[in-house]
């Protein structure tokens, strides 16, 4: 079962293994680019003082709030586009 | 043979695992460096100044901070949304 570079070929078993540890890992990076974006967003959104050693309590409060409210608006936007859909 | 098949299995694994934490810490470098240098570097000059540098050093603790929050409260908000059922980073 040696393939040409002295590679052994993976069976039918640990390649479908790895298919699966594949789109785990492809799922992981998925969630970590929506995490980048988001941190980016709610950096811009949050952050507009200048930089000192912590944040002030208006923009720390306004991190913790961020994604939710983020998913949120999200949602209710999907939900307000169904409902205009069923008027028409 | 079979040690070896197995062998070449977790290699390969343990090399996609690596190939994406470094896209990742890459990616947030990128972020780190784009928000801090315009929260940080107003005007450039012909070197960075001390004050800049400062900035730049609060600002990089700080945004690691935010993405730290940004993930906690992600990763819990889609628990949430999937009925509790948790998930790895």
């Amino acid at each position: 079962m040696s393939s040409a570079a002295g590679i052994p070929a993976l069976d039918d078993a640990s390649k479908k293994e790895l298919e699966v540890f594949l789109e785990q890992e492809q799922a992981k990076a998925k969630l970590q680019a929506s995490i980048h974006e988001l941190t980016n967003t709610c950096w811009n959104t949050c952050i507009t003082g200048s930089i000192s050693s912590k944040f002030s309590k208006s923009e720390a409060q306004c991190l913790e709030n961020c994604v939710d409210r983020f998913l949120d608006s999200s949602l209710y936007i999907v939900r307000q586009i169904e409902a205009q859909k069923q008027q028409i | 043979m079979n040690v070896d098949m197995n062998s070449r299995k977790e290699q390969m694994k343990q090399q996609i695992s690596q190939e994406l934490a470094i896209a990742n810490a890459q990616q947030l470098i990128n972020k780190i460096n784009e928000n801090c240098f315009a929260k940080c570097i107003q005007k450039p000059t012909t070197s960075l100044t001390s004050s800049q540098e400062s900035c730049l050093s609060q600002c990089m603790t700080l945004y690691m901070a935010a993405f730290d929050q940004v993930s906690r409260s992600y990763v819990a908000r889609i628990s949430k949304e999937r009925g509790g059922a948790g998930i790895g980073l």
